[in-house]
């Protein structure tokens, strides 16, 4: 990354940083510590010269650096928590965000199912989770993976998931990798902080605040599902998604890990993932598990469906299927 | 330095200021020595610096300027701290004969090899620290403060033993000098608990490590039962052979006395370690390639590069050959009981078991990565600079505990108004 494009980017993007504009300060706190940057922060919340607006940043910097693991918030600090996050992110840019806490509602465990007969390889959902979840741009970060197949074996190794051509391909096809959301999820057990974990409606959720960075769950993964910020994530102002869930889309720092949550901040809120809504030949099929006239569930009961690496026992709730 | 000539304080004031006579000698100590060990100690600290700025580079722009990536999302750190870890738990190949089987050869080696110890261990803890994408959220791992996914995570349970390793790797010698120092033997009762829970602490640290990788079916190349007795056979070969190279240049440069009893029973375990080890390569290695299935693909770009990627290539059959030519030195008796031939052996073992454990154990888990693609991964200068300034850190710290220790072991150094060894002065 050069510093010309850096300040390209800085100038007409988003820097998911939170404390953009003491950068340089923030930097060099880092480096003394976690004590000393937020004795720093701290100095600055006190500082009669700093304008009100910058220590009132510097407050929720210093709250955010000390709170808890979301997971075990109260409601009050889960509401508290989000309204930080709007607050600042209207303290540092012109416009407005909206980050809820939606909880899972009871009775769901969501599921979802490819239909490798009707992909052909458009890549709209790749597109669409992009735009949808707010991923870097800088590095041109994807959940989804599409893997062009040859005819005649289903065959990850001998797949190409960087074509580039005009798809359907003659004599082949496609088949999509993301997060499975795995009932018994490797990743989320060797995590040391528990910053990752599956909540009550199945998705695979990380607390970005929480997250150490040590990628020890990239590494437990079998399928290529979670991604780490390599460098402070960017969204260009007029692309980002200001409809954002604290466990979902909502703006990511360097150094932490992060993944598909079956977009959280609109499944959540009874609609479907933006891959499934993309698609435009219908072979994404989401749903809930446990209600018997789901989409998913008539899926399950009348194709004849399978998983990938089940011998692994992870249980991933990501079914394929032909027609 | 200068001889202090201090007024032997009353014995109750004495008692009081044993700790902290203890503490300044120590320091006095440290902080004097020829031109060269000024020189050294000077070189040590700018390889120090020198990481200290690329780590910053790091810290300001992200671990983006590491030559990982997703698909390879440990490397160069994850494999040194894995190979530490090894050097730090080989003292007990020095501990255990000592205190346990009263063999007193290793007696004068011990402090030296728990200095070792700590050092690694130092060493390996801050490897994991600069692979961190947010170290300055550590907080969230101290129990109370933070969770602590303990017994769920092999990572913490990693932290606890290489934590409580380092405590009584310094415990013990402190323990140790701090009563030579006070001119008494140390109380075996005291002591020897500590000695044999560290001998268990020791393999512990082993095999959680390697845990911490066979535990991941997801990286088939990781997921084999040997994963941990080949680290323990791989760290009894290095870490003893390190041990001689160090005694070796200790008793060259210093009156401490080694005895060459001590260097031939350490030949002795490195040569049947590395015996071990070569077993367990051939064992490995009939595995991934009698029958190749997917799952020897990581073992496969290893050893022969998978289509037309072989980065690691020349650099495992480099190792290889270095651990078989040691073994093959260090087997034949009269070539061993040379010191030339002996230190070769030792200087190949080493570097070939680093290579190989640095680059040979964690990439390959990497690469292909799980849905068969091969991304490969090459350390930058940030990594390589930062991984000089840790290794400079660990020979700093070696070199400061070795040094305030071998005054004292010789009764050089004693608490003021103590008797001292015949004809020594307070140095």
């Amino acid at each position: 990354m050069s510093v010309n494009s850096f300040r390209i980017l800085n100038n007409k993007g988003i820097e998911q940083l939170l404390e953009r504009n003491v950068d340089r300060r923030t930097a060099a706190l880092t480096m003394a510590g976690a004590l000393a940057a937020g004795a720093g922060l701290a100095a600055t919340s006190a500082n009669p010269f700093a304008s009100s607006e910058s220590r009132e940043k510097a407050r929720l910097n210093w709250d955010a650096y000390f709170q808890g693991n979301f997971r075990l918030m109260t409601e009050e600090e889960k509401t508290e928590t989000v309204r930080r996050l709007e607050r600042l992110h209207q303290l540092q840019n012109t416009d407005r965000i909206r980050v809820t806490a939606l909880d899972a509602v009871p009775g769901v465990l969501y599921g979802y199912a490819f239909n490798i007969s009707k992909c052909r390889g458009y890549m709209d959902c790749v597109r669409a989770c992009i735009a949808e979840n707010n991923q870097d741009r800088r590095s041109a970060m994807q959940y989804i993976r599409v893997h062009e197949m040859e005819h005649g074996q289903i065959s990850f190794e001998h797949a190409d998931d960087a074509y580039f051509h005009e798809v359907p391909a003659a004599g082949h096809f496609y088949v999509g990798t993301q997060c499975f959301h795995c009932q018994n999820p490797p990743c989320t057990q060797v995590c040391p902080v528990q910053a990752t974990w599956m909540e009550p409606d199945g998705i695979v959720v990380v607390d970005y605040n929480w997250c150490i960075g040590c990628r020890y769950c990239m590494a437990a993964c079998p399928y290529d599902a979670r991604r780490f910020n390599w460098a402070d994530p960017v969204v260009p102002e007029a692309e980002l998604n200001r409809n954002q869930h604290y466990l979902g889309n909502r703006l990511r720092q360097k150094g932490v890990v992060e993944k598909c949550t079956f977009c959280i901040q609109r499944s959540r809120a009874g609609g479907n993932p933006a891959c499934v809504e993309a698609c435009p030949t219908g072979a994404r099929i989401f749903g809930n598990l446990l209600d018997p006239d789901s989409e998913i569930r008539w899926v399950l009961r009348n194709k004849k469906v399978f998983r990938l690496k089940e011998d692994l026992g992870a249980e991933p709730k990501f079914w394929y299927f032909t027609d | 330095m200068s001889a202090t000539s201090r007024v032997v304080p009353a014995i109750d004031e004495r008692k009081r200021s044993a700790l902290t006579g203890f503490l300044r000698d120590s320091l006095a100590e440290v902080t004097s020595g020829s031109a060269a060990y000024h020189a050294w100690m000077g070189l040590l600290t700018f390889l120090m610096l020198a990481g200290a700025f690329a780590y910053s580079v790091q810290l300001r722009q992200g671990m983006g300027v590491t030559g990982m990536h997703d698909h390879v999302s440990w490397g160069f750190y994850i494999s040194n701290f894995t190979f530490l870890v090894g050097l730090a738990a080989a003292a007990v190949i020095l501990v255990m004969p000592t205190y346990v089987l009263k063999d007193h050869d290793f007696k004068q080696a011990v402090l030296i090899g728990e200095a070792m110890a700590v050092a690694a261990l130092l060493m390996a803890i801050s490897f994991v620290v600069v692979d961190l994408g947010g170290p300055a959220r550590l907080w969230h791992l101290i129990p109370g403060l933070g969770i602590f996914n303990f017994p769920s995570s092999l990572l913490a349970w990693d932290i606890l033993v290489l934590n409580g390793y380092l405590a009584l790797n310094l415990a013990a010698p402190f323990y140790i000098l701090y009563s030579h120092y006070q001119g008494r033997e140390p109380r075996p009762a005291v002591y020897i608990p500590a000695v044999f829970l560290s001998i268990l602490w020791a393999v512990s640290v082993h095999l959680v490590t390697a845990f911490l990788y066979a535990g991941l079916p997801a990286r088939p190349y990781w997921n084999t039962a040997l994963m941990g007795p080949r680290f323990l056979a791989t760290a009894f070969a290095a870490g003893p052979a390190l041990m001689i190279l160090i005694l070796a240049a200790i008793r060259a440069n210093t009156p401490f006395p080694v005895a060459q009893a001590t260097l031939d029973k350490l030949a002795m375990v490195v040569t049947v370690a590395g015996q071990i080890c070569l077993v367990m390569l051939g064992s490995e290695l009939f595995t991934e390639f009698y029958r190749q299935t997917e799952h020897g693909r990581g073992a496969r770009y290893l050893f022969f590069g998978l289509d037309g990627h072989n980065l690691l290539v020349p650099w495992i059959w480099m190792s290889v050959a270095m651990v078989v030519l040691a073994t093959a030195i260090l087997t034949i008796h009269p070539l061993r009981r040379s010191p030339p031939w002996l230190y070769s052996a030792c200087v190949l073992l080493f570097v070939g078991i680093l290579v190989e454990k640095g680059l040979g154990t964690i990439i390959p888990g990497f690469v292909p990565e799980p849905w068969g693609r091969i991304d490969e991964y090459l350390p930058t200068w940030v990594e390589l600079v930062v991984g000089l300034g840790i290794w400079a850190m660990g020979a700093f710290v070696f070199t400061v505990l070795a040094k305030a220790a071998i005054p004292i072991e010789l009764g050089k150094r004693r608490r003021a108004g103590m008797l001292l060894s015949p004809g020594k002065e307070v140095g």
